[in-house]
């Protein structure tokens, strides 16, 4: 279940990604945070608790919303713009 | 007459006021920031490719928004501008930055800090799940990105943003289950002769406040935070208020206790700091015009104490009149008396402010046990009391090197506060007495790629 809820400034380009391995649609501008949690209720999975995490301050000072790329880079989800043939991985399901 | 090298850290009202004086006066100087585009968090700007006129992204502030922005746009030929710049380090002379990755030096002969603010946070149980976020990150949300964080929305904590973001999100078509306040009624009628110094701000405080009884949503003062519930997200938040346990069903939180200067440039810099009553917090000193207690150091804005955009403009602008006037330039003296005697109000009505929505210094009595109150490192708030019982640790920093509390990757941004509340009630001293975290470089995270040497084998 999603997150975040779109509420204005839906006419921007879309942008295609995949999130834990399936094909999703984002919007051109839209933060990693957006595109995922607009489809999604996390970001990852805290590596001491494994309880789901979503971000916290949304701008930049809190580290909390860190997400995984398959290629095992790790990008700050509030600071980061989504692009074109991003994979993100949220830690809830492998990879198809 | 002193080499001019003057380096900004922030384009925010303070940083942005700061470079146009200097650009008025002759100076080039290198404007860095963290942001993509120009004007802080509070007038923070929408990707390019967004539409919502500036009406509707900054309400009653669209015109102070604009004019900081064109007041940017109308000297970017004249600065050094590097924005999606991170600052990680500062010493003798030179930032240590990174941007799109890549490492560089910025040296300066004169550093204005312009660094500004973030969400002072007291945790509650359940203040980690997915849907409870700061009140900045939910306004953030909406102003940058068109989205809510949720439907059914309940906003809590106190000060002034927490009714404006409500307003913002019942504005935008956000349905606000309900606003929960600390602080109290007769908190605000007793603050209200002090802030009438800014009628203009007071005013539009009771409108916020007036517009959201108005429109339905219900408000809740005098509150304390009981505990958020869900499993995979939040779906209910439950407070006390007058001795009774109420619970109200939501699927996002977004809360603060006012705001929390962004100060470790100014530590990492070596600056001198001192604990401030009025904001609960050891804050870098700085004289009337904004000068640190090192050399060629300025500090303006909220990153050197929470006084406003407002008040952030002017503190902008004043201390780049004081570089200006240590390098021996000559400056108009008469702005210079005018730009503090009305930082001077400004502080006045804050005092008012801090009356209006105390923090509420009850809150570490009560916090259980098994409350995370480091969610970088999941230090609870029962480590840490354990550690003071058992250790004797009275300062901030050795309960940091006990525990990991605010040694994770926020720095102690989100949970220093309330950990320092934690060990002053576990120690049974003052708050001004356990000292503070102290920074450490890099002051974010910086991406292991980024590192020299890094992937070259031997």
């Amino acid at each position: 279940m999603p997150l975040l809820k779109r509420l204005a400034e839906t006419a921007r380009p879309p942008v295609a990604f995949t999130l834990d391995g399936k094909p999703q649609t984002a919007l051109a501008g839209d933060t990693i945070a957006t595109a995922v949690l607009t489809l999604a209720n996390q970001l990852r999975s805290s590596e001491f608790s494994g309880e789901p995490r979503a971000g916290f301050c949304l701008m930049g000072a809190c580290q909390d919303c860190w997400i995984a790329t398959e290629s095992g880079e790790r990008l700050r989800a509030c600071g980061t713009f989504i692009q074109e043939g991003m994979r993100l991985l949220t830690g809830q399901g492998a990879p198809e | 007459m002193t080499e001019l090298q003057p380096v900004i850290v922030g384009a925010g009202p303070a940083g942005i006021r700061a470079a146009q004086t200097l650009v008025r006066h002759g100076v080039r100087p290198v404007v860095v920031d963290e942001a993509p585009r120009w004007g802080g968090q509070i007038y923070r700007q929408p990707p390019p490719g967004f539409s919502r006129p500036k009406s509707a992204l900054y309400g009653f502030e669209a015109g102070r928004a604009d004019a900081v922005h064109q007041a940017m746009a109308g000297i970017v030929g004249q600065v050094d501008y590097r924005p999606d710049t991170l600052v990680w380090n500062a010493a003798d002379g030179v930032l240590d930055v990174i941007r799109e990755g890549r490492m560089d030096s910025v040296p300066y002969q004169q550093l204005i800090v312009a660094t500004g603010a973030a969400d002072r946070i007291l945790p509650f149980p359940g203040w980690t799940l997915p849907g409870v976020y700061t009140l900045g990150a939910a306004q953030v949300a909406l102003k940058f990105q068109g989205c809510a964080i949720g439907s059914r929305v309940i906003f809590a904590g106190t000060g002034p943003l927490l009714y404006l973001v409500a307003y913002q999100y019942a504005k935008a078509g956000a349905t606000v289950a309900a606003v929960l306040d600390t602080s109290t009624f007769e908190h605000k009628v007793a603050a209200a002769p002090a802030m009438l110094r800014q009628p203009g701000v007071f005013a539009k405080g009771l409108y916020y406040l007036a517009w959201l009884r108005l429109h339905g949503v219900p408000v809740h003062q005098g509150v304390r935070l009981e505990r958020a519930t869900g499993d995979t997200r939040v779906t209910s938040l439950r407070w006390r208020q007058d001795g009774a346990v109420r619970e109200q069903d939501c699927d996002a939180v977004g809360f603060g206790y006012a705001l929390r200067p962004e100060t470790q440039m100014a530590d990492l810099l070596g600056c001198r700091f001192s604990y401030d009553e009025q904001q609960r917090a050891a804050l870098p000193e700085r004289d009337p015009a904004g000068r640190a207690s090192i050399p060629g150091v300025y500090l303006a804005g909220d990153g050197a104490g929470i006084m406003g955009a407002d008040a952030a403009e002017w503190a902008g602008e004043r201390a780049a009149l004081a570089l200006l006037a240590d390098a021996g330039q000559p400056v108009d003296s008469a702005r210079e008396a005018s730009l503090e005697a009305k930082l001077s109000q400004c502080a006045s009505f804050r005092r008012g402010l801090e009356r209006a929505f105390p923090f509420p210094a009850d809150w570490a009595a009560d916090v259980p046990d098994s409350l995370v109150i480091c969610r970088c490192e999941e230090v609870t708030a029962g480590q840490l009391r354990q550690c003071a019982h058992d250790t004797g640790a009275r300062e901030m920093n050795r309960l940091k090197a006990l525990t990991r509390v605010g040694m994770g990757r926020c720095q102690g941004r989100t949970c220093g506060v309330a950990a320092a509340e934690i060990l002053a009630h576990a120690s049974g001293n003052a708050i001004g007495q356990v000292g503070r975290l102290r920074g450490q470089a890099p002051i974010k995270p910086l991406p292991f790629a980024a590192l020299p040497n890094v992937g070259v084998g031997p």
